[in-house]
């Protein structure tokens, strides 16, 4: 058991007694009650538990917390300015209606998040492949695709 | 073919387990604790943060405050006509968002006719998530795509009752007849008085005057519809989006425990002895113990259950567990041996199923036969939210947060755990994040219960994506040896299927599980003169359950591919061919809103062969796919284009065409179609589960891949507008999907695909 200080969305948490390799996304929903980041696979296949550790896309279900100690990492909780405005990624997802379900909705929309800060004018391939590292049983993928595409347009890279 | 066949019965899979029928009327579980949830207004979160023994935090969410909270400051009496309905003095307009939500978008287009129906603006309304009672609610199932056509009726009646006593309330305030007053934009406006009042100042008049007659209500004509048909948003996107606590796995409670439940790779196994001491020696683990089961594999299977301070330490434990399994009573069912058993029985004659006129003649006779035999696997559910749920049984109450689709079952079932009254079960539903059918039965939710019920702390359950796929309730494999018969004029004279029929060793009369049913209905086709099913049993005890389109899922593309494959053997264009299947636009079976209609048919059929550029030419390597099914009473046809290179096979495009009657949400009917389409593309592609010695061999999404989204095709989704009821979308876009694909791959290479997934056959979707 250790003591970690993780700096999420802005802010250091200290977690004690915690087990150093306790996977990040646990440490989130089960320690810092942050449990907008989704569990769904446990291995890295799905995407639902991706997270923005320096700004790039991570599945939080496989790094060790004790990893991540002196990381800037960014949770769904934390892309919206603090005053509530939204995140030009989110805005797009309500206006096009993106979820069904809603459950990977976190990991798609931080993947889009990193995809655009990278690449703030991604081609239809680009969007295509940069998305495909999250899955949806519900298949919004058409929405995800149209959405990127908007959030693009209105500067999804701010 | 005999149209009796098209008799309307419970569908598969729309014959719900008994629960939901339960007649008996005991006390039923106490529905308060509506959590309040509004596209309006923030969500309540009661965020507490205290100290434990054994240090940490403890993070509690009340995801399903009590009623009271939501209650509001204003004084006067508030005005609720019906279960569905609240509008207080203070102008707040509550509508009772009752059944469960799984991504079907109920939650946004059931408040949307009650608010059509009430003249209300949408912004105007907070949606709050009911708690669980039939006698309040009426149906709270989220199955066989039933909430639309349940609810058509009885819901826009509690929306005209309400806006008829709020016209009489103003009538009454005013002293002028209610012929002069008129409801719109939430407020009453009396053109005679030139007065508006907006309706929380008619709310206490309101709630004084006496329920009117029933015929006295005038539901609105559909040209007069504001909210209904538009493009609405599903109401808890801001909280999906911001990532708020919203689902059955956010729930957290004050010094909640963190659970996994260990049941034998095997179906029916059961645990004799475990290393228990040796886990709860482990940093983290809170106890550790074997649970016998009850109720069998719906309920609760014999399992160890292990409680730790965080999920991790419950997921670490479990890698740690060694468990000496009794298998004596455990299914030792193997893929393999039934694919080679269903070879065999369908080669014979089999029990027979439906009988019409005389398929040996119509053999006999034939100018053209054509054998083929389809097969498709077991499949899984696999939701991205796997099984879960938070349970707290404190003074002798079970109280329970549960992200069911069939929440109404739990009290019975967990009363019976518990060995409490079901007065005693207390249910707050959450969110379910997806559900396809899986969590119709409630195993996660005993489950809890029945390890709640020994742990002196809340307890959240949490499965593994390993546990989901071992344990899932699967949507049943099949096998089909098909005869078909062209006559000497070119038509389909004569079907014969000889299929197996998966049966459940805990049914006793014999009968197929949950989606195994096989008629000759499913065919679809009721101009076939001569048709002859026949059946041959095969007992398996992997458990099966009712998977989006239960039957139609994989039924539509057995039939749908043999129907193209017939009309090339006749060598007549496809589409002609399909259209004189439905013959004369007619009800067949008894008609009824749940029948088939043929014109319908015919309709959507005609449509998608319009939109989808049927006919036109294409180039080499490029196909074109026609499909049709009728489902959950909802009619869909498809063209699908596909470029295949090699083993490659990129679906171009889709067009889909659909008769649900009117359609409620644009943007969610829109969404049900589109999902349909991608889900059906990611189950041919490559899913399959396999079992030998009664355990499934598939384990995580590596294994049992979805589609993504490099893979995603044009859509195009059309709606044909009839004058029918409004019925359900969760359901029946999907059976025509994979024979459109099929067909179109035909149509591209020459080659027919007779097994599923496609990778069986060396394809991949790209």
């Amino acid at each position: 058991m250790a003591s970690v200080t993780l700096n999420v969305n802005g802010v250091d948490h200290t977690i004690d007694d915690i087990d150093p390799s306790t996977p990040l996304l646990w440490a989130l929903r089960d320690h810092l009650g942050l449990v907008g980041t989704k569990f769904s696979c446990g291995k890295g296949e799905c995407g639902s538990c991706t997270v923005l550790v320096g700004g790039a896309p991570l599945t939080s279900c496989l790094v060790s917390v004790d990893l991540m100690e002196g990381e800037e990492i960014t949770t769904i909780e934390g892309i919206a300015g603090k005053d509530g405005t939204l995140h030009p990624v989110q805005e797009a997802w309500i206006e096009h209606d993106v979820p069904q379900c809603g459950y990977c909705q976190a990991g798609q929309i931080m993947t889009a998040v990193a995809l655009l800060n990278n690449n703030p004018k991604p081609s239809e391939e680009e969007i295509k492949v940069g998305m495909s590292d999250v899955l949806c049983r519900c298949g919004t993928y058409k929405r995800i695709f149209e959405a990127v595409q908007t959030a693009a347009k209105k500067g999804g890279a701010s | 073919m005999s149209e009796h066949f098209y008799d309307v019965q419970p569908e598969p899979g729309v014959d719900l387990p008994e629960v939901f029928f339960e007649k008996k009327r005991s006390r039923r579980v106490s529905s308060e604790g509506e959590a309040p949830v509004s596209a309006k207004m923030p969500r309540r979160q009661f965020l507490k943060l205290s100290g434990i023994a054994g240090g940490g935090l403890v993070i509690a969410f009340s995801l399903g405050g009590s009623s009271k909270a939501m209650a509001g400051e204003a004084s006067g009496k508030a005005f609720e006509p019906n279960s569905y309905i609240q509008i207080k003095p203070d102008g707040t307009i509550i509508l009772m968002a009752y059944s469960p939500e799984g991504g079907q978008g109920v939650k946004t287009f059931l408040p949307m006719i009650m608010a059509e129906e009430l003249e209300v603006k949408w912004e105007d309304v907070t949606i709050v998530q009911s708690g669980i009672s039939k006698e309040k609610y009426g149906r709270q199932v989220a199955g066989g795509s039933g909430a639309t056509p349940w609810a058509w009726n009885p819901i826009r009646e509690a929306g005209a009752t309400a806006r008829t006593m709020l016209v009489a309330a103003a009538a009454k305030k005013l002293g002028v007849s209610e012929k002069d007053c008129v409801a719109a934009d939430s407020k009453v406006t009396c053109r005679k008085k030139k007065k508006s009042f907006s309706y929380g100042e008619l709310a206490e008049i309101a709630a004084g005057l006496p329920l009117p007659a029933k015929d006295s209500i005038k539901l609105k004509e559909s040209k007069d519809y504001k909210i209904l048909g538009k493009f609405i948003g599903g109401v808890d996107n801001l909280d999906i989006v911001t990532g708020n606590p919203l689902f059955g796995h956010d729930q957290k409670l004050p010094g909640m425990l963190y659970a996994v439940f260990v049941k034998c790779p095997s179906f029916r196994g059961k645990p004799k002895t475990a290393n228990l001491d040796e886990i709860k020696k482990r940093s983290g683990v809170v106890d550790a113990f074997i649970v016998e089961g009850q109720g069998g594999p719906r309920q609760v299977s014999p399992g160890v259950a292990i409680l730790a301070k965080d999920t991790y330490a419950a997921f670490e434990a479990e890698k740690a567990l060694s468990v000496t399994w009794d298998k004596s009573e455990a299914s030792t069912d193997s893929w393999s041996k039934f694919q080679e058993q269903a070879k065999e029985l369908t080669a014979k004659p089999g029990t027979e199923l439906d009988n019409s006129g005389d398929f040996d003649a119509a053999q006999a006779s034939a100018n053209k036969v054509v054998e083929s035999y389809y097969s498709y696997p077991y499949v899984s559910h696999a939701p991205m939210e796997p099984e879960n749920c938070t349970a707290w049984f404190r003074d002798g109450v079970m109280e329970m947060w549960i992200p069911s689709q069939a929440p109404q079952g739990i009290p019975g079932q967990v009363a019976g755990i518990a060995g409490i009254d079901v007065s005693k079960v207390k249910l707050h539903q959450l969110r379910i994040g997806g559900g396809f059918g899986r969590k119709l039965i409630n195993d996660f939710a005993c489950e809890v219960a029945a390890i709640a019920k020994q742990v002196d702390a809340p307890v959240q359950l949490v499965w593994t994506r390993e546990a989901d796929m071992a344990h899932d309730h699967y949507r049943v494999g099949g096998f089909h040896n098909l005869t078909g018969c062209i006559d000497d004029k070119g038509k389909f004279s004569g079907l014969r299927d000889r299929t197996v029929l998966f049966v459940d060793p805990d049914d006793k009369q014999g009968r197929p599980g949950a989606g195994g049913n096989v008629r000759a209905s499913a065919v679809q086709c009721p101009d076939i003169p001569n048709v002859r099913f026949e059946g041959a049993n095969v007992p398996h005890k992997v458990p099966t359950g009712w998977w989006r389109a239960p039957g139609a899922c994989s039924l539509a593309w057995v039939f749908q591919s043999f129907i193209h494959e017939m009309a090339v053997a006749a060598k007549r264009d496809h589409l002609e061919f399909l259209l004189e299947q439905m013959g004369e636009p007619r009800w067949l079976g008894n008609k009824s809103a749940g029948a088939f209609n043929t014109e319908r048919a015919i309709g959507v059929i005609k449509e998608a062969a319009k939109k989808g550029d049927w006919g036109k030419e294409k180039p080499k390597g490029q196909g074109r796919g026609l499909s049709f099914y009728f489902s959950h009473k909802g009619y869909f046809a498809m063209v699908a284009e596909v470029t295949v290179k090699g083993p490659n096979v990129k679906v171009d495009r889709v067009v889909s065409v659909g008769d649900v009657g009117m359609l409620l949400n644009i943007s969610g009917g829109n969404n049900q179609v589109e999902g349909s389409i991608i889900d059906a593309m990611s189950v041919m592609a490559a899913q399959e589960i396999t079992f030998e010695d009664g355990a499934v061999r598939e384990g995580n999404f590596d294994s049992y891949p979805l589609l993504r989204m490099s893979a995603l095709p044009k859509i195009e989704c059309h709606w044909l507008t009839t004058e029918y009821d409004p019925t359900g979308l969760g359901e029946p876009a999907f059976p025509p999907v994979t024979a459109a694909i099929t067909n179109a791959i035909f149509d591209a290479t020459g080659e027919r695909i007779r097994k599923m997934p496609i990778s069986k056959d060396g394809f991949r979707i790209v």
